[in-house]
């Protein structure tokens, strides 16, 4: 069986021998020192089309990054909040919770992700009637903007953001794409981490809770020393699973014009022709990322899990 | 601590009316029914615009295939739909109906492609809608099945190179997001075919969707391997079969018939995950709406609605297929 395998490898690298000297196409990640040719929207480190591919290839990374660690962040707060509303004692925030989970779940991340986008670039007024929730804060089509906390020469001041022409400018600014990206993920995992948070607080057997109760122990307690403990040890294997879908998840950035890593993997395809070069970083990075994710986790799960259990 | 349950209650029940109102006077109350562009465009802002479906339904279901075969699609779609029924219903679990199933999933893909019994041939870049939805999620998985078996048995394999062929490959895929590998059928899969032989984006990209299904499968399959005893295969052994017999005959049917709920489960995850093909620029269900709306100077401000709609599509798809596994596992548990 693996013998087939191999022949059926060598096949097809066969075939694309062939069809890249027949279409003349070259082979090799040297397009990665030439230089970009096109710009990148937002990101942390400055860039300019005229450096090289590498640079952004790195921008991309440092994008993925940006909004995923807030999403997971995001998302195993809210994911803990309405896991535990559905196991509240008030048949409406349960059902509120309930109902959050199975309209969320049933969606997929890519609709929703488009909804968000159109809702924060079409629904919003514009720039010029931006919304105020509260001093220094404004939204808008262009955006969110939050003020910036900025040190220039030797003092350091809030720095707001404010209308000039038909613009805003100053304060810390958040692309609607940004935005679009982080709300979708966030919420689109946050419900299966509470169907996840949910099981967990479930699994712990009453009978323990009742022992702590026997021990004379307050609810808070109870909550502290037993139930999390325990709950943590079923759910914080399946939360890193959860993790790694989100950073699988952010690649749909690329819907909305993100520029996050495959982002511009499409780009470079479409200007350098290196299809094979750029999947394969795309790919590399994502296992990287996987592996990294995990390794961190199993960490973690080392902490809670159950003392000499394997 | 009564007075303050009520009074929790209250605060949910208020809030609650907060929200539910005005969306209920935004889509129903105030909302426009028909196709009627001033109307829709009188209620902007107050009332929803269902007019918008009630002009496009067809190119958000059918996408751009020819407007007066628009039959052979929607039959498409209703012979997938009777093949996924017996997950919902027990009494079509068996052998002969869902063989009949997968002889509808061929024959629906031939409807949709003609070319025979007098049916003009349509090419696949004009499928669209919720048959290509249909299609390639199911096709995907019916194609993924028979290679997360053989993977799901190779990693359990006590061949070394075996196992570790797999292992490599279902964490492979499972560590990669699925638009890498779709980036892979669209740009890599036509440089590993024979120069002189050309294959369509659509099977490209359900080949993939198979080879993507098949590690997560496989995974799962693997699950229900390990929940037959091991008692069963020894058993089998006993009475003479030989080892392949003893796991086609005796393991697999167990183990597939306990992997059943979580198969579902899955099968809901790759008919959303279908959703990305429109990045590849095929037209499902999502991709149909920016083709139905996104060239239409009047209809489109009521993007809103047809996201509404689309959503709604995928979630009664999901949501009765997700109950559905939920009942099979109940029902395999109390067997």
């Amino acid at each position: 069986m693996v013998s087939i395998l191999g022949v059926l490898l060598a096949w097809l690298g066969h075939n694309v021998l062939d069809n890249m000297r027949e279409r003349g196409i070259r082979a090799g990640f040297d397009f990665l020192f030439d230089p970009a040719g096109f710009e990148i929207g937002e990101g942390i480190l400055s860039y300019d089309a005229a450096q090289p591919l590498w640079r952004a290839f790195a921008m991309g990374i440092l994008n993925t990054l940006r909004v995923a660690i807030p999403s997971i962040v995001i998302a195993t707060l809210l994911g803990s909040l309405i896991g535990l509303g559905r196991l509240s004692t008030t048949p409406s925030l349960r059902k509120l919770c309930g109902f959050c989970v199975e309209s969320l779940r049933n969606i997929p991340l890519l609709l929703q992700l488009l909804m968000w986008y159109f809702a924060l670039t079409s629904l919003l007024p514009d720039a010029s009637d931006a919304i105020s929730p509260l001093p220094g804060v404004l939204i808008s089509k262009g955006g969110l903007f939050l003020p910036a906390w900025s040190c220039v020469g030797g003092g350091c001041s809030w720095n707001l953001p404010h209308l000039e022409g038909f613009g805003i400018e100053g304060g810390w600014s958040l692309s609607p794409e940004y935005l679009a990206v982080l709300t979708a993920l966030s919420l689109y995992s946050a419900v299966f981490i509470a169907e996840i948070v949910r099981g967990g607080i479930q699994s712990v057997s009453a009978g323990q809770i009742a022992a702590a109760q026997a021990l004379g122990m307050r609810p808070l307690q109870i909550l502290r020393h037993i139930t999390i403990p325990l709950a943590l040890r079923a759910i914080v294997p399946a939360l890193t699973n959860q993790f790694l879908n989100l950073s699988k998840n952010s690649s749909l950035a690329v819907a909305v014009g993100y520029p996050e890593l495959v982002s511009i993997a499409n780009t470079s395809i479409n200007q350098s022709g290196r299809a094979f070069e750029c999947i394969v970083i795309v790919m590399a990075v994502y296992l990287t990322l996987s592996l990294i994710t995990a390794l961190l986790m199993n960490l973690y799960n080392a902490r809670v899990a159950l003392r000499g259990a394997k | 601590m009564s007075a303050l349950k009520h009074l929790r209650t209250w605060f949910w029940l208020i809030l609650a009316a907060l929200i539910l109102w005005p969306a209920l006077n935004w889509g129903v109350v105030h909302a426009v029914w028909t196709p009627d562009l001033e109307a829709c465009r009188a209620a902007r802002g107050t009332g929803a615009c269902w007019g918008v479906i009630a002009e496009k339904h067809r190119l958000l279901l059918f996408g751009r295939y020819p407007f007066n075969e628009q039959w052979r699609p929607l039959l498409a779609s209703l012979l997938i739909l009777s093949a996924l029924s017996p997950i919902a219903f027990q009494k079509l679990r068996t052998r002969r109906f869902m063989a009949c199933g997968l002889i509808g999933v061929l024959l629906a893909a031939s409807l949709m492609t003609g070319g025979f019994a007098g049916l003009s041939p349509v090419p696949t870049k004009l499928w669209g809608g919720l048959p290509l939805t249909l299609l390639v999620s199911l096709g995907g998985t019916l194609l993924a099945f028979p290679l997360a078996i053989l993977l799901a048995l190779g990693r359990r394999s006590t061949l070394p190179l075996l196992r570790s062929v797999c292992t490599t490959y279902i964490e492979l895929i499972r560590g990669v997001p699925l638009i890498s590998l779709l980036f892979m059928a669209a740009f890599l899969f036509p440089l590993m075919l024979p120069t002189q032989f050309r294959l369509d984006i659509l099977p490209r990209v359900i080949f993939t969707i198979a080879l993507f299904a098949a590690a997560y499968l496989a995974e799962v399959i693997r699950g229900g391997l390990q929940a037959v005893p091991k008692g069963q295969l020894v058993a089998a052994q006993a009475i003479g079969m030989r080892h392949w017999q003893a796991i086609t005959y005796i393991v697999l049917p167990q183990a597939l018939r306990a992997a059943l709920p979580a198969m579902v489960n899955s099968f809901v995850g790759i008919f959303k995950d279908s959703s990305l093909i429109s990045i590849v620029s095929l037209h499902e269900l999502t991709g149909a709406l920016s083709l139905a709306l996104g060239g239409d100077a009047e209809w489109r401000s009521f993007y809103l609605e047809g996201y509404i709609f689309i959503a709604a599509v995928y979630w009664l798809f999901c949501f009765t297929l997700s109950a559905a596994s939920r009942r099979l596992e109940n029902h395999l548990n109390h067997k």
